[in-house]
């Protein structure tokens, strides 16, 4: 194992900026030569290297808060000129007229992207082996899967080709790839973030996200894409916290739930015992560890998997062939069109969810499955609500295991489903929530899930600084290159 | 329970998919299984409960009625596989 160094984390970047010791450009070559080493991670589907090297020289440090610093956009957030892929063959060739707010305003804040970081097809998958880019490797063991569906996102941070990268979150796809890949994920509260821009899964559940080695890093991006948007009027309008400036508050009397049903059947028992290490050094640091229970926890699975494909089967309709994406060869009508185009475009995954959202949106199903889903979904946010009356966080582990072996899920969607059993019922209740690494299991790295109240970004990065700033899991990095 | 295969070649069409027999009892059983695990739902008293349809307090967004975006038109017919003469192309649909 070797260490990251401070030039792997954007404030360490920014830091060598000011003093004068690299420069923007000097940093996109670093970049670029890691991705180039790296690239049998298979982590990029995009890499825009000129582009990269012109921004980064048209900049000046200084000219924004993320001046010069390099970072990999996940494919799904659209970039004008840079195709724009999620990962699928319907988009294989799709090009952009315009950018999704996240990346315009990375871009104002002068961050340079160098590419498209790979991803499950449209985020349906915990492994990112739906890609049609074929599947991302774990930096710390190639053989193993990096989690998804933002896995190429976590790969490129733990392999140190960049010190961050965005992602998106629907069901855990930000925090459960952070987790199996040793780096942060900070999903925000649903709306913190815009989604203009951001290819639509399941719009009620989908949040932009960020990845990082540091809680501080992760406060630093979050501060830049976060906000008001009048291009999406799910985005919330409340003022935003100081998310750098209260990271020091520390953790002396905060008071966080550990949820029994977070270590429930199907959690590996060393990985239970590494996050409740980890839970103990923040004891240490003065919180108060109080244990709680979420009893609808485990109805979260059954009900994001109506929800979320029936959100996924409407909002995928917009793929017909006609308007932009792939088109099937000599359509002889209409329907063929559509459904000629649907079946060669999309892959396997996407196919099962658009059938089973189709299925609880029929004729017949919609009160049983639909509407009934949408009620356990109230009881699932009903238990978080209560849980906050009472403690100020929730912990436990975000994932039941450490990153598995590629394949090993792949023909057995449940147990791929199975995957996200910790994270989901977090963006049933469109609360914010953060992975944060907490050790390792046979040399895999573990993550500490912190789950906070609708807007408590600031209280959770401070949380997951102050574990930081008393451990040191974070800083280790995956062996050399191999 | 089990799908039948009239039920599947109705919501593929519904989902406008065209799926050969092999993919589709394939899907089919994937199908199956998700529909039994999603059936632990139906055990639970939802008696009372609300639907959560969004989970942060939705509002309606009211703007200045003014025009923020210019004619893209040209862009956006350059992305379709299709277009000609200012139209998307499609199969002919009216006999």
């Amino acid at each position: 194992m070797s260490r990251i160094e401070a030039l792997d984390t954007v404030t360490g970047q920014l830091a060598a900026m000011a003093a004068g010791s690299i420069d923007p450009r000097a940093l996109v070559e670093r970049c670029l030569g890691r991705a180039a080493a790296q690239v049998e991670l298979n982590a990029l589907i995009t890499t825009t290297a000129e582009a990269a090297r012109a921004g980064a020289a048209a900049l000046a440090p200084g000219g924004g808060p993320l001046a010069g610093v390099p970072f990999a956009q996940k494919d799904l957030f659209c970039t004008r000129g840079v195709r724009t892929t999620c990962g699928s063959r319907m988009l294989a060739e799709f090009v952009a007229p315009y950018d999704a707010t996240v990346a315009a305003r990375l871009d104002a804040a002068g961050a340079v992207s160098i590419g498209k970081a790979n991803m499950d097809e449209f985020a349906m998958g915990s492994s990112n082996e739906n890609s049609h880019f074929g599947p991302v490797r774990n930096p710390w063991d190639r053989q193993r899967v990096p989690g998804g569906s933002s896995g190429g996102s976590a790969a490129l941070v733990a392999a140190g080709v960049v010190p961050f990268a965005t992602g998106s979150d629907t069901g855990g796809s930000v925090r459960q790839p952070a987790a199996l890949c040793g780096v942060v994920g900070l999903k925000p509260t649903y709306g913190r973030v815009s989604r203009y821009g951001m290819v639509a899964y399941a719009s009620s559940l989908d949040q932009a996200g960020v990845l990082a080695h540091t809680a501080e890093d992760c406060a630093r991006v979050l501060a830049v894409i976060a906000g008001a948007d009048p291009r999406d009027a799910t985005c919330s309008t409340r003022a935003l916290d100081d998310y750098v400036g209260s990271l020091d508050a520390g953790v002396r009397g905060l008071r966080i739930g550990v949820v029994a049903e977070y270590f429930g059947a199907g959690v590996d028992p060393a990985v239970a015992q590494a996050v409740r290490t980890a839970l103990q050094v923040l004891e240490r640091r003065g919180a108060v560890l109080i244990d709680v229970r979420l009893p609808s926890l485990p109805l979260s699975i059954p009900a994001y998997y109506v929800l979320a494909p029936a959100e996924a089967s409407s909002n995928l309709a917009r793929y017909d062939g006609v308007r932009f994406g792939h088109r099937c060869d000599a359509p002889v009508d209409l329907a063929d069109l559509y459904s000629r185009s649907r079946a060669e475009g999309f892959g396997t995954e996407v196919k099962r969810r658009i059938l089973a959202g189709t299925y609880v949106l029929s004729a017949g199903y919609y009160d049983a499955y639909y509407r009934r889903a949408q009620r356990v979904r109230r009881l699932i946010a009903d238990d978080f609500s209560r849980a906050f009356g009472e403690v100020d966080l929730l912990a436990g582990p975000t994932a039941p295991e450490v990153a598995f072996a590629l394949g090993e899920k792949a023909s057995d969607p449940l147990a791929m489903y199975a995957a996200d059993v910790n994270t989901v019922a977090v963006n049933l209740a469109g609360l914010p929530a953060i992975s944060v690494p907490a050790g390792f299991v046979q040399g895999l790295p573990v993550g500490l899930q912190l789950v906070g109240p609708a807007f408590g970004e600031a209280r959770l990065l401070c949380a997951a600084h102050a574990l930081q700033l008393a451990s040191d899991w974070h800083l280790q990095a995956p062996g050399a290159a191999a | 329970m089990a799908l039948d295969s009239a039920t599947l070649v109705h919501l593929a069409r519904l989902a406008r998919l065209s799926l050969g027999a092999a993919e589709r009892e394939q899907l089919g059983a994937d199908l199956d299984r998700t529909l039994a695990m999603i059936d632990q739902l139906q055990a639970i008293s939802v008696e009372g409960l609300e639907p959560l349809a969004q989970s942060q307090p939705s509002h309606t967004a009211n703007r200045v009625d003014w025009v923020s975006e210019q004619d893209q038109s040209e862009q956006l017919l350059g992305l379709s596989p299709a277009a000609e003469g200012g139209y998307f192309l499609v199969p002919k649909v009216i006999e």
